[in-house]
């Protein structure tokens, strides 16, 4: 009994709300604060996710996020502190993005390379190149402001948690809500999973898996880019070595608690975000005192919990992982 | 027919080396380019790389030392490629084993060399291998890719390590956040102006060779990785499988930390060791799962870390670019791109992928 309602995946939302209803009537200040923070740590790691279900979907595994997080957030970093200009930067980030994709698309696709391997090149060559590249003293001209939308940004906690947000954020929450609309109401959304789930018939169907993955990877890639232009152009403003933390491994295991799906991965990533949160908070009135490492461990002891938890019971694309080979008969 | 068969045989053979060689060249000449651009004279600077770490016997001694735990961390990624794990953890359970063996190395006392030694490098072992299977049981049991919870598991034992080294383990009236230096009973002697930590490593890399080309343990857990399902059908258990390369592979890649911590560093600092694990994957694929292509991998590995310094003493170059070429090198290395021109036998790859359920 017990079981199955821990086991129940709404458990953890239904426990999210309750807490922040709870603290909402206690102090609704602190608490629209605290849940507002909630969706800057967790819009990053949602979008990531995306990123790893746009490629996953037409059965490429993406591990290489991390790394295109990291080298995108680094040029556009660059290019916007050389240049002056945030939306160069933006579009600098985009199309970093959008290489790593091909590359993992290059590497995957068409030389069949094994994928984990293939994300883990991604990975090693991003931080090797943004290591050597990197150089101290830049700063970026100003962030993307923050835009209080009128008259919704005046409601009481919605209006801070949702409509006062920099112009990523926006978009980000946008691009994931048009991910899901393609991605099940539309002809390339059903191409696309039919290609991660059995490519033999969606060739015999006439659409042609090469093309189909190469165009999805390389759009996550340039979504990851976004992702990286995002954490350093709007939410954190600089750049250091390392700077991705680990957000793209991260979002891969709530692509796979969302069960693939870009609503539930964004929901997943947002109940992480209020976790981090809410200990933020802690940490800042002094409830409680818990060594600073051990609040930057908690995102990775829930990522693995939630893995243990979901791991059994979902499925991931049938085609996954695998190189397609044409039959030639 | 039998002339056939030695011919393929030492093709094969060529072809495995030939490879790796190739990789490399390309990967200098691109950070020939990369400094060029720079404005640095690449030449000198390798000139400089090259003669530090081999040119003397304290540049090879030296070198030897920085590739013993490559080696060690290199055949840790090998056993479980070997067994169709892609353990990227290395680096996680090599903190664990350093963090370990320096507790144990200072906090023990009054032990003769011939006992502390031994129980401070059994500490790192056992802490790497703990930490090895529970990325292991998480696989066997639970069905998680090996490749999140050991990515995860890295950065706990950073933060858990970060932790001790400010907290509990700190050094008394010390301002860095390290732990005391271990007794020199527990320290690891030299041997003849060479480390002896080297010879252990090399020995492991001969008994991890031995043990997939000559026992029955060996080629259980090879079935596993070429094929779970023949291996489940021929009634090796692929679960024990799991388990046993993750905990060997944590234990070897805790005692690859263990015997720098005991031999080279002399205590745990956060900062130390870093990047030791990650470079035992490049060299394990270089050497192509193969445990003795480990070891020239590894001291090539050692010395150009060991000796990144003198480039920017020489030539003006960053250290950093030692990462860039050593991340190119795994990049020709993996990728068929060579691969396909000299039409490599592709017969020692491990394959890993599954999907993330199984």
């Amino acid at each position: 009994m017990i079981k199955k309602y821990l086991g129940s995946r709404w458990s953890p939302f239904v426990a999210t709300f309750s807490v922040i209803l709870f603290f909402y009537l206690k102090d609704a200040l602190a608490t629209t604060s605290v849940v507002a923070t909630s969706i800057t740590f967790g819009l990053p790691l949602a979008m990531a996710a995306m990123v790893g279900i746009m490629c996953e979907r037409t059965g490429i595994v993406n591990i290489g996020i991390e790394g295109t997080l990291l080298v995108s957030s680094f040029i556009g970093f660059f290019v916007a502190s050389v240049s002056g200009n945030l939306l160069v930067g933006l579009f600098a980030a985009v199309c970093m993005g959008a290489v790593s994709g091909l590359l993992l698309a290059l590497l995957s696709v068409t030389w069949k390379m094994d994928q984990i391997i293939a994300g883990t090149i991604i990975n090693i060559l991003a931080t090797g190149l943004t290591s050597f590249f990197y150089k101290q003293g830049h700063t970026l001209p100003s962030t993307f402001p923050e835009i209080d939308i009128p008259g919704l940004s005046a409601i009481p906690f919605f209006g801070p948690v949702l409509f006062m947000h920099g112009p990523l954020t926006f978009l980000g929450f946008f691009l994931i809500l048009v991910l899901w609309v393609a991605l099940y109401f539309t002809p390339w959304g059903l191409r696309s999973r039919s290609v991660g789930e059995h490519p033999g018939s969606a060739d015999t169907a006439g659409v042609s898996v090469v093309r189909m993955r190469y165009l999805n990877v390389t759009i996550a890639g340039a979504f990851g880019g976004l992702t990286g232009a995002y954490l350093t152009l709007e939410l954190v403003g600089s750049w250091d070595r390392g700077f991705s933390a680990g957000r793209g491994f991260t979002a891969l295991a709530l692509m796979i608690f969302g069960r693939w799906n870009p609503l539930g991965a964004l929901a997943a990533a947002l109940f992480f975000g209020v976790a981090q949160a809410i200990t933020n908070q802690l940490m800042i009135t002094e409830v409680v005192t818990i060594p600073l490492q051990f609040t930057n461990m908690l995102p990775y002891v829930l990522t693995i919990l939630i893995l243990a938890i979901s791991a059994g019971k979902v499925r991931a694309p049938a085609a996954e992982g695998q190189p397609y080979e044409k039959e030639s008969a | 027919m039998v002339r056939d068969e030695s011919k393929e045989l030492r093709v094969k053979y060529v072809r495995s080396w030939l490879l790796p060689v190739i990789a490399l060249a390309i990967a200098f000449a691109i950070g020939a380019l990369m400094m060029k651009l720079q404005g640095a004279n690449p030449l000198k600077a390798y000139e400089s790389l090259f003669s530090s770490a081999f040119g003397s016997s304290a540049g090879i001694s030296k070198t030897l030392g920085k590739a013993t735990p490559l080696i060690i961390s290199g055949l840790a990624v090998t056993i479980c490629l070997r067994a169709g794990l892609f353990n990227i953890g290395v680096q996680g359970q090599l903190l664990a084993g350093a963090l370990a063996s320096a507790w144990a190395g200072y906090a023990i006392h009054g032990l003769p060399l011939f006992i502390h030694l031994p129980i401070a490098l059994f500490f790192g072992t056992f802490f790497g291998a703990l930490t090895g299977i529970i990325a292991g049981a998480l696989k066997a049991y639970r069905g998680v890719h090996e490749v999140i919870t050991t990515i995860m598991l890295n950065s706990l034992v950073l933060q858990l390590g970060e932790y001790l080294a400010y907290g509990p383990f700190k050094e008394p009236g010390q301002q860095l956040a390290r732990t005391p230096e271990v007794l020199s009973s527990a320290k690891i002697p030299d041997l003849f102006g060479m480390p002896v930590g080297f010879f252990i490593a090399i020995t492991l890399a001969v008994i991890a060779w031995w043990i997939f080309k000559k026992t029955t343990s060996g080629f259980r857990l090879e079935t596993v990785g070429r094929n779970k399902n023949a291996a489940w059908y021929a009634g090796i258990s692929v679960k024990r499988s799991i388990l046993i390369s993750m905990f060997v592979g944590g234990g070897l890649a805790g005692l690859g930390g263990a015997i720098e911590t005991l031999g080279v560093v002399g205590r745990y600092e956060p900062a130390f060791n870093a990047g030791l694990g990650f470079d035992g994957i490049t060299i394990a694929l270089l050497g192509r799962a193969n445990p003795l292509a480990v070891i020239p991998g590894a001291i090539l590995f050692g010395g150009m870390r060991g000796a990144g310094g003198s480039m920017q003493f020489a030539a003006g170059v960053s250290p950093d670019i030692i990462d860039l070429i050593l991340a190119l090198v795994l990049f020709f290395v993996t990728a068929p791109l060579i691969g396909k021109w000299i039409k490599t036998v592709r017969g020692n790859e491990a394959i890993t992928t599954g999907g993330w359920g199984n």
